[in-house]
């Protein structure tokens, strides 16, 4: 086993007949920001879904503190220091605010994220935790669910797509709260279509194309050119000049 | 004065139905499963509490005391392992597995304790009423039956607003998958939902027992009674499950004023009636259809 924080090696997914994510291995470290950024359908969410354990994989591996997790069922692994933040937000729709924190908060790990904690993070949040799920706005809800997952207390956050379909001024807002998390000793992946976000908050990014890996590097040493081929697949320039 | 009567014995019987309905709503609202097999394990839990009395020396008026807990117990392991597995194949598959558990628990009654109808007796204090008025009676009984299914109704309400594994239980009627990723396991919390549906509908068993005679093959009519309790006061609330219960009561005690044989279609006529203006049930939601 490597002694790499979060581990994966040559995962395949299939949604079906579909090869979704396809040969991709990459590893993240103790503490840094790691952004996987791709188009739609370039198998991200997949990706993320099978390290939280929703999906099964086809062939590879997922290792995670140097023990092989793709057998876990997805609450051992929160258990165990994984938490996703899904696609969508998913707030418990019939259930207040408070409530939906109390569910991440009720089987969490020992560490510094408590109810009271998130109130802090969140001020807007305790004179409104009696109102349902479904009366907030998207970067509210948004709010709540990295608040319930921040709640598990887990050692490596997955978020996403945070940015879906928010307003810009409210993912500024809410990506400025990363920095902060990764100071409680957190690290964090994330997977964004919003290419500027990922690779700004970012320690180091992954990007993937229809599946497989088309790009990995530090943001310092990657130019805009090579991360638009990584992203689209094509040469744009060059598709521009025939 | 009749009409008033109507009203007063419609609540009582409404009541029962209510306690017997709150399992089968829960487990659907839970793990959406149909459980076909809802009705028998009350008439089994009849059984058990009849068998218990030569055994072991319990009276019978004592006898939930062993009975509820024992399904309780039956409940979760028959989710962990039958109904799991049939969930894991597919939906559909679950409605075949709880028929076939039905016809396994009706042919198995037949054979062990024959067609013979029984009952559980109790102290006759039960069987006295209260005449407050020229023609209205309040069987005491009746009166128990509806006090235990409110006290039933009202415990299981807090439990699933105040406590961790409530608030867990509604997590994954909500949304199964974001249960997960907040640490529940689903598997457990489907089993927790099957023990407190059994317990209540083996409550309700007995209550049944007191009341009435039941045969091997009364789990059916009472299935169906619970189903349009639940449609008509909405999936998903227990109130709503209470006050289902009590307009199906109602509906029936005026269908048996009219002619005694319309008591059931009393009950019909108001299940359709909701189905067609109000498919969601009087309390509730559209989206949860």
């Amino acid at each position: 086993m490597s002694n790499d924080f979060l581990a994966v090696n040559n995962l395949t997914v299939h949604h079906g007949q579909l090869c979704a994510v396809d040969d991709v291995s990459f590893s993240v470290q103790r503490g840094e920001v790691f952004a996987m950024i791709g188009a739609n359908g370039a198998g991200k969410s997949t990706l993320m879904r099978t390290i939280a354990g929703l999906q099964k994989l086809t062939s590879g591996s997922i290792s995670f503190k140097g023990q092989e997790i793709s057998l876990m069922p997805p609450h051992k692994r929160v258990k165990f220091g994984v938490s996703l933040v899904p696609e969508g937000r998913r707030l418990f729709s019939s259930m207040t605010l408070e409530e939906n924190l109390q569910v991440g908060e009720f089987k969490s790990n020992k560490g510094p994220f408590n109810i009271h904690r998130i109130y802090e993070l969140f001020p807007w949040m305790p004179d409104r935790r009696r109102q349902l799920a479904w009366q907030f706005s998207g970067g509210e809800q948004q709010s709540i669910a990295l608040g319930r997952a921040l709640l598990t207390n887990p050692e490596l956050l997955l978020i996403d797509e945070l940015s879906l379909g928010l307003a810009p001024i409210v993912i500024e807002k809410i990506y400025a709260l990363i920095p902060e998390i990764v100071k409680e000793g957190l690290s964090v992946m994330i997977v964004e279509q919003d290419v500027a976000q990922g690779v700004g908050v970012a320690s180091r990014v992954h990007c993937l194309l229809e599946g497989r890996t088309s790009l990995s590097g530090v943001p310092a040493d990657l130019t805009s050119e090579a991360i638009e081929r990584a992203y689209f697949g094509a040469d744009l320039n060059s598709t521009k000049d025939h | 004065m009749i009409w008033f009567n109507l009203i007063i014995q419609g609540i009582l019987v409404g009541g029962f139905y209510a306690l017997f309905a709150c399992g089968l709503s829960l487990m659907f609202g839970v793990m959406r499963v149909i459980n076909l097999a809802h009705g028998d394990m009350a008439v089994v839990a009849g059984y058990v509490a009849v068998m218990l009395t030569p055994h072991f020396h319990i009276p019978m008026l004592w006898s939930f005391l062993v009975v509820v807990p024992l399904f309780g117990l039956v409940g979760y392991l028959v989710q962990r392992t039958l109904i799991q597995k049939s969930i894991d194949r597919d939906p559909f598959t679950t409605l075949l597995v709880t028929f076939g558990l039905s016809v396994v628990i009706e042919n198995a009654l037949l054979q062990l304790y024959t067609a013979n109808a029984q009952t559980i007796s109790i102290g006759s204090i039960l069987y006295k009423s209260w005449h407050p008025a020229s023609i209205i009676y309040i069987s005491y009984q009746s009166l128990v039956v509806l006090a235990i299914a409110v006290v039933v109704l009202a415990s299981l309400q807090l439990f699933l607003s105040k406590t961790g594994t409530g608030r867990q239980i509604r997590a994954v009627a909500d949304d199964q998958e974001a249960a997960q990723l907040s640490g529940t396991n689903y598997r457990h919390i489907f089993g927790v939902a099957a023990a407190i549906s059994f317990a209540t509908v083996a409550l309700a068993g007995i209550a049944y027992g007191m009341t009435t005679q039941f045969a091997p093959t009364s789990g059916g009519i009472n299935l169906l009674f619970a189903f349009e309790a639940v449609v008509i006061g909405g999936i998903g609330s227990l109130w709503g499950t209470l006050v289902g219960g009590i307009a199906l009561g109602i509906a029936q005690q005026i269908g048996s004023h009219i002619n005694p044989q319309y008591t059931l279609l009393g009950g019909n006529v108001l299940f359709l009636i909701v189905l067609a203006i109000r498919p969601q049930g009087l309390f509730g939601k559209k989206s949860s259809l």
